[in-house]
């Protein structure tokens, strides 16, 4: 069901896009199979970064590969990712089998091994006998569990979480990482998430890219980029410096 | 397979059908007394009468009695109201309150001549006591009790709203600074009232200036006649169309000039018209402010309740069961049931064509502040028959179509057209919130699934839309059963909706059929409301799901 795929490299050439004043330009590659933390302050444009690589926005000029391939003009759903936000993962008159098996057909037409694949998901995700809930019984923690579930049976190279676990107190927040760490170790799907907490690009050991006004201000590896020696941007950020 | 999407822009299509269908209404009635005033312009200029302007002038007289009658009877009322947040019946009241708006104009007024009509209970009553006195209602005096009827609980339940917003924190010092009645009134219920007044001034103002039924009814003859009737009495009586024209042209100019001033004023808040027990209140009342109080809630709850139950009682009393067998009475009720149906359909399926090219549109536009012209009619297309009323177009439509056709055979089209396109407002109104709040749920999640579509309306628009879909339709069928201006313009042998044949039975004095209409009316028109109502209550309460 899972892991099939692997991972497939993203990279953003020249990306450009506005949004009312806000300009953006993107330029940044991460590659196959590596888990890649976004940070930055509010408005710097790290949603709209993952919104062009889903293809919820169509930027002004510039190209996306993912794994090689040109997907700068192509439909969110033709695309190779799957992304998790913040709320609204799910539907909320739809049950947690059907809102996961929408990731295998959209008119949820679920074929025996369809079915199957649902279930090793939610069982993945420990949700084993909670397939018949409606979301609203469900916790923060567990909706997010059902959008990862579907992303897990969507099988797609590229994972884009958009502060998917922003809302969760701290111990759902370490719990559900892990999750991504353990699940990232069985496919090797690449990871881009954008996340408020630095610590998390620790737990997770990703790459850092720090941006700030539309524009990738920093990268390199977390622990590199956190520590006493890092750039003065990120100390800024931090509210570390003396 | 090729990765780029070429999806049909269905949604503003089919906004852009629905715009296109109300300019074509209005403006084609538009069109039309446009023409015919250029054609005959003799005849046009001549009916600038001393008539037209007497009419002009009784239209705003009556409508600026009515509205400050309305509020000024409503503040005390929604004072005392605010002042006992508990006591048996608060609940009952609030929605008795709620009634009159949902009752036909036509059933409300055979509920007020069942009270204050020549045989009504206080004639009788006058009689009893061999007191001499018979009142007469029609003219002005029954067109004021009838307006104050409908709006004095609507002004009640909109002051209410205004006094809820009061913090709590402003009792509590009112009560531990020992402010008596004036001052109370004055520093803290004043600013709150007198924040929501313009706009429920206003609202009842409009309401009262295109109020058709009502003056047709209770109106005496030409000293007591408003635009709207006089257009119809021009064209259904005298069929004089330069009068018409001109009589249209100054309504036109009428509801024009008070909607701009309605932009100036602001509109009231609807939010929060509920039930619920907001406010707490600290202060102990004295004696003679509890009387005071009292005494205006009882009278407030006697004004609306009488006739309500003048309605019930007088039509019990007719002889529903040969009525019932008769018929006339059956095709009646049949083409109103089909015709309202239709126009509510219509109506929901209109709105909602708006409402989504709405949302569609205004999500491409993508932080952009301006919005396009097309935008701006999908956002405003729908108040489009508060600027040119039934009536008008109606008139427009009638003028024109006598040109081509015999106009009362285009009765079913105009009926299901002018209704429908008259219960959009609040069709849009219930409509929209749900679609915007779904969408911004449900739009990326879509794209990234690839739910498009007949899938995407099966599997997850109608499962949140069905409700409120179905609580416009409710609301839109019953609008449209009770109305009277476009059927009394179009109707004929061939076609007559039950208000129709109630009319036409007051007009033959057959006045205990036409109580008995009434009350079948009635019953339809407050089941669907609150069937209506009763759907959107729980909607309400599951909002906070996610």
């Amino acid at each position: 069901m899972t892991g099939k795929t692997g991972g497939a490299e993203v990279t953003l050439k020249q990306v450009r896009f506005s949004y009312g004043e806000m300009r953006m330009n993107f330029d940044l590659t991460v590659p196959a199979a590596q888990i890649a933390a976004i940070i930055g302050p509010s408005g710097s444009g790290k949603s709209t970064l993952l919104n062009l690589i889903a293809g919820f926005e169509m930027p002004q000029s510039g190209t996306i590969l993912i794994g090689g391939i040109d997907i700068t003009r192509a439909a969110p759903a033709k695309r190779p990712v799957s992304m998790v936000f913040q709320e609204n993962n799910l539907f909320a008159h739809l049950d947690v089998e059907a809102n996961i098996g929408l990731g295998r057909s959209p008119k949820l037409k679920l074929t025996a091994d369809d079915r199957a694949a649902v279930a090793s998901a939610i069982a993945r995700v420990g949700l084993a006998g909670k397939e018949k809930r409606k979301p609203q019984a469900l916790s923060g923690g567990e909706r997010q569990r059902v959008a990862i579930a579907r992303a897990l049976v969507r099988d797609r190279p590229v994972l884009l979480l958009d502060e998917a676990f922003a809302s969760l107190g701290p111990a759902l927040r370490i719990q559900m990482l892990d999750l991504v760490k353990a699940l990232h170790a069985e496919t090797a799907m690449t990871v881009l998430m954008v996340t408020h907490h630095p610590d998390d690009a620790l737990h997770l050991d990703a790459t850092l890219f720090f941006l700030e006004n539309g524009m990738i201000a920093a990268s390199g590896s977390a622990k590199d980029l956190l520590s006493d020696t890092g750039p003065e941007v990120l100390k800024r950020y931090m509210g570390t410096m003396a | 397979m090729s990765l780029i999407s070429r999806t049909l822009p269905a949604k503003p299509l089919a906004g852009a059908i629905a715009l296109a269908f109300l300019t074509l209404l209005a403006g084609g009635a538009l069109f039309s007394l446009g023409f015919e005033a250029s054609r005959e312009t003799g005849n046009t200029l001549a009916a600038f009468n001393p008539y037209l302007w007497r009419v002009a002038r009784f239209t705003l007289w009556q409508a600026l009695l009515s509205t400050a009658l309305s509020v000024g009877f409503a503040i005390p009322i929604a004072r005392a109201l605010h002042a006992h947040q508990h006591f048996m019946g608060r609940a009952f009241v609030l929605r008795l309150f709620a009634l009159p708006l949902a009752l036909p104009a036509l059933v409300a007024v055979l509920g007020i001549t069942s009270i204050y009509g020549r045989s009504g209970i206080i004639s009788q009553m006058s009689q009893y006591l061999g007191l001499g006195f018979i009142p007469d209602i029609y003219g002005l005096t029954g067109i004021l009790l009838a307006h104050v009827f409908f709006n004095l609980p609507l002004a009640v339940r909109f002051l209410l709203t205004g006094l809820d917003s009061i913090p709590a924190d402003y009792w509590k010092l009112s009560a531990q600074l020992g402010m008596g009645n004036g001052a109370r009134f004055r520093l803290i219920e004043w600013p709150a009232i007198a924040r929501s007044l313009p706009g429920i001034m206003g609202l009842i103002f409009m309401l009262c200036v295109t109020s058709f039924t009502i003056v047709l009814t209770l109106g005496g003859g030409p000293r007591a006649t408003t635009l709207e009737v006089a257009i119809y009495q021009a064209l259904h009586f005298d069929f004089d169309i330069g009068q018409a024209v001109a009589l249209t042209l100054i309504q036109l100019m009428l509801t024009l000039a008070i909607l701009s001033a309605f932009r100036i004023t602001g509109r009231p808040t609807e939010e929060g018209f509920s039930l619920a027990i907001t406010t707490r209140r600290y202060e102990k009342l004295g004696t003679g402010e509890r009387l005071a109080n009292w005494t205006a809630i009882l009278l407030a709850l006697l004004f609306v309740a009488l006739p309500l139950a003048g309605t019930v009682v007088s039509g019990l009393a007719a002889d529903l069961g040969r009525l019932m067998s008769e018929r006339t009475v059956w095709r009646a009720i049949m083409t109103s049931l089909v015709l309202g149906a239709a126009a509510a359909l219509f109506s929901v399926v209109l709105s909602l064509a708006l409402v989504a090219a709405r949302e569609a549109v205004a999500a491409g536009r993508k932080g952009q502040e301006t919005q396009s012209f097309f935008e701006r009619g999908l956002d405003t297309g729908a108040s489009l028959i508060l600027v040119v009323p039934p009536i008008i177009i109606g008139a427009g439509w009638f003028i024109l179509l006598r040109h081509f056709a015999d106009p009362f055979d285009f009765a079913p089209w105009m009926v299901i057209s002018v209704n429908a396109a008259m219960a959009m407002p609040f069709a849009v109104r219930l409509l929209r919130p749900t679609w915007d709040t779904a969408s911004a749920r449900h739009n990326r999640l879509c794209a990234q699934l690839g739910i498009t579509g007949w899938t995407r309306l099966r599997l997850i628009d109608w499962p949140v839309l069905r409700r409120p879909l179905g609580v416009a339709f409710a609301f839109a069928m019953a609008l449209s059963l009770g109305d009277l201006g476009t059927i009394a313009l179009f109707g004929s042998d061939a076609v007559q909706t039950l208000p129709y044949l109630l009319l036409q039975r007051m007009g033959s004095y057959r006045t205990l059929d036409a109580a008995g209409l009434a009350l079948i009316l009635g019953v339809l028109s407050l089941s669907l409301m609150m069937l209506a109502d009763r759907g959107s209550q729980p909607a309400a309460r599951k909002e906070r799901s996610p």
